[in-house]
């Protein structure tokens, strides 16, 4: 897939995920500012981690608002691919291409470790890769990712089957601890509808050489070079 | 004019903040503190001189921007 990568003011990891993407798929992506309104040519577009706008208002808030958002939207309604990693996620979310938000974790510490992540289903063009309900480790680093829903939405979003991870112990098992940010039903990334879309918190972009330590990101990345 | 626009949590969102001024403020001697919520407030500064108008405006910048309608609710006042 040709990917591009959205770059806001205060971004910081689209680097790390520039590497990821073209590691895969041997191409590079195409960096994006946000101020850009052309986004053809595009299969798959990723908005990265970081602190865009400095977490102003709300994190995600700012970003929801510029212009390139308008772009991002058509793009998916054309139906290209779209992920969005950590302050990505928010930015979606604030956005309204995906349900939900990210509140300040439980603990109200900022977390910067490593999690496990549980592949929900592995039907999708983001899972693919990996097996169905294989367990991977994955670096998070983020003060608000303790996902909320309405109860009729996570019961939606589980009845449709677009939770994409959940928080787990390495061995699979869903655990107060393993959920560390206190996410609603240890949610750690969703679909929307068609599985075209995907967010999550942690960031599988810096696991994926095993000079970073490990390798458990990649498939990801493998499944989206296709 | 000026809007105030204040944004909380939705009751039955976790507020972790409010909770933990609420074990700070019991640890300082305030023992009858119950729940805490903390929220924000918003001023503008509106170039608006009809109140119903301003508080409409307001609202619809709340809705828009300055609260997240999923986890918050806001409040207007207008002086």
């Amino acid at each position: 897939m040709k990917a591009g990568i959205v770059v806001f003011p205060g971004i910081n990891r689209e680097r790390d995920m520039a590497i990821a993407l073209e590691g895969s798929s041997g191409r590079k992506p195409r960096m994006i500012w946000h101020r850009e309104t052309d986004l053809s040519g595009l299969d798959l577009i990723v908005v990265p981690g970081g602190f865009s706008y400095g977490d102003y208002l709300r994190c995600g808030a700012m970003a929801a608002q510029s212009p390139v958002m308008a772009e991002i939207r058509a793009h998916v309604a054309r139906g290209g691919y779209l992920m969005g990693v950590c302050n990505g996620f928010q930015i979606l979310t604030e956005a309204g291409l995906l349900p939900g938000a990210l509140l300040r974790n439980a603990g109200l510490r900022f977390l910067s470790m490593d999690c496990h992540l549980r592949v929900e289903r592995n039907d999708t063009v983001f899972a693919g890769k990996y097996a169905a309900k294989q367990v991977f480790r994955a670096p998070m680093a983020h003060g608000d990712g303790n996902y909320f829903a309405d109860d009729a939405t996570l019961d939606r979003l589980e009845g449709e089957g677009l939770v994409a991870f959940r928080y787990v112990t390495p061995e699979g098992d869903m655990t107060a601890e393993a959920n560390r940010n206190g996410s609603a039903r240890g949610i750690a990334g969703i679909y929307a509808p068609g599985f075209r879309v995907m967010a999550l918190m942690p960031h599988p972009e810096d696991l994926v050489d095993p000079l970073m330590g490990g390798t458990d990101g990649k498939p990801l990345f493998d499944g989206l070079a296709a | 004019m000026k809007a105030i626009v204040t944004v909380m949590l939705k009751s039955g969102v976790l507020d972790p903040q409010g909770k933990a001024i609420g074990q700070a403020l019991h640890g300082l001697g305030f023992p009858e503190v119950g729940e805490v919520r903390a929220g924000k407030v918003i001023e503008l500064e509106l170039n608006e001189t009809d109140p119903a108008r301003a508080k409409a405006r307001a609202e619809e910048m709340a809705r828009k921007l300055l609260a997240n309608m999923v986890i918050e609710s806001f409040r207007v006042e207008v002086a």
